[in-house]
């Protein structure tokens, strides 16, 4: 599974790297950006989908790897 | 180097010759039906929006009002939504829903930048601000919020009832934000009196309402020119330097986005902390939860954001046009109650319970789309460290008299009185 943000819709709310900090880091500005190449550990699976479910702008896609 | 004369003449005179907005019927007194006559100033909806808006939603569900010269007021998350994304159609040039409306050649600035700008003006105002706002520039303020939410609680020694509104909460906001802007933090019973003059003083007659944004006006150009003889490291010196365009701002804008730091930040966020207290006295189950588990604290708070969000934003419509089935006409209010949107059953699973472990909680108290409120990082942490030192230090208390209970009428709502009893508590209420 791999984490996306749309920095187009995102608007800084910040509920991506309150709820998951492992996955998620702010910029400057407090706009949120994936950590390092956005593939989510198994056992960080929970905090990404709480992440994703939580973002009021619903700028956050997880994607299958194939 | 030139000298920085920005200030040394009222910037008000120079634009006495702006063109003047327009004023519509003062209309109070009860509401015959709130789908064509609402009004968010009256007693009844300041006792309970909740039972308004939820039958709104079912029979209506954009509202309409004759008061106000002429308003709307979408119930379904679907609808608010819509409008906070459309900037196109929806003009944030005004955002407080009153008798009087700005002239259209005050947008996109608007009179308190970037809360009341449009693209793309509003995009590089809010762009000076957001670095001074991000969670962890708001987290060096913690620890004297820390210890000053500490200070509250130790000056209740001895009390058995306290006011939760008046003697904790409203003080809170007060404190970081005066700390923030570089104001003598003794001059928080003056900003309640500008936050009641500017946000609920909506009904009084106009030149009342001049007199006293012009007494909040003198106010911060008086704390402007004491930062220009003193520089300091703080958000009014770093409004003063900003530069926009190459150039430095136009003091109507320095002073416009001075009202709004010094505004914004104050009762909203004394209403979410009192509304979290309000709850937890009347309901012992979720208080005795939170002090048994305070790391449930974070989510807990999200909820209670989404159940008793504080914030109503307005805006006017641009245009006349049909929207989503109502004739909308130019220059329209919009009351864009995020309040009615977090209690949308389409939008949330039993939108109507407060459940303090929700997991998916996509709730739109800081708004939605470009105006995401600025401050929500530091909103966040004024919430739960009150939270964190209250239930701590007082981890049993209940309301005194519910009957006692007073809420703010207006846009922004939140317990103005509340009464808890903290000491000598019935057995059955630890």
């Amino acid at each position: 599974m791999r984490l996306r943000i749309n920095s187009d819709i995102c608007q800084g709310h910040g509920r991506c790297y309150d709820l998951a900090p492992d996955l998620f880091g702010d910029d400057d500005e407090g706009y949120g950006q994936v950590l390092g190449d956005g593939v989510v550990p198994p056992d960080r699976e929970h905090e990404a989908r709480l992440a994703v479910s939580n973002c009021p702008e619903r700028a956050i896609a997880l994607v299958e790897e194939s | 180097m030139t000298v920085d004369d920005r200030f040394s003449t009222d910037y008000r005179q120079a634009r006495a010759d702006q063109p003047l907005g327009t004023r519509s019927e003062i209309v109070t007194g009860p509401v015959t039906d709130w789908a064509t006559d609402f009004s968010h100033l009256e007693p009844e909806w300041a006792a309970d929006p909740y039972l308004i808006q939820d039958d709104l939603r079912q029979r209506c569900p954009i509202a309409h009002t004759d008061r106000f010269g002429g308003g709307w007021l979408p119930t379904r998350y679907e609808d608010v939504a819509a409008i906070a994304y459309d900037t196109e159609r929806f003009s944030s040039r005004a955002i407080v829903m009153s008798n009087f409306r700005p002239p259209p050649e005050l947008a996109p600035i608007g009179g308190s930048p970037p809360i009341s700008s449009d693209p793309p003006f509003h995009h590089d105002a809010r762009k000076l601000l957001l670095p001074a706002f991000t969670k962890s520039a708001v987290s060096k303020h913690e620890p004297a919020t820390r210890a000053f939410c500490h200070s509250l609680v130790d000056s209740f020694a001895g009390r058995d009832v306290v006011d939760a509104a008046h003697d904790y909460a409203q003080h809170i906001p007060m404190r970081v934000i005066a700390n923030m802007l570089g104001f003598p933090a003794e001059d928080g019973p003056q900003f309640r009196e500008f936050v009641e003059n500017t946000l609920e003083g909506i009904n009084l007659p106009p030149e009342e309402r001049i007199a006293r944004m012009s007494k909040l006006i003198d106010y911060l150009l008086a704390q402007v020119h004491d930062h220009l003889d003193r520089p300091r490291e703080d958000l009014t010196t770093y409004l003063i330097n900003a530069e926009l365009y190459g150039r430095k701002l136009e003091p109507f804008h320095v002073v416009g986005s001075l009202v709004l730091l010094l505004i914004a930040g104050i009762d909203t966020t004394w209403s979410a902390i009192g509304a979290s207290l309000w709850h937890l006295a009347r309901t012992p189950e979720d208080r005795r939860r939170l002090v048994a588990d305070p790391a449930l604290l974070p989510t807990a708070m999200e909820e209670f954001l989404r159940a008793f969000a504080p914030v109503t934003m307005a805006r006017l419509v641009k245009n006349d046009m049909h929207w989503r089935g109502v004739d909308m006409k130019a220059d329209d209010w919009i009351l864009l109650s995020f309040p009615a949107a977090n209690r949308d059953g389409a939008q949330f699973e039993q939108a109507a319970q407060v459940i303090i472990d929700r997991e998916i909680n996509r709730h739109a108290a800081f708004g939605l789309g470009i105006h995401r409120c600025l401050g929500s990082h530091l909103a966040r942490m004024e919430l739960r460290v009150a939270l964190e030192v209250w239930l701590e230090r007082i981890p049993a208390f209940r309301l005194d008299d519910p009957a006692a209970v007073t809420w703010s009428t207006g846009q922004i709502r939140g317990p103005r009185t509340l009464p808890l009893r903290i000491n000598r508590l019935p057995a059955e209420a630890a």
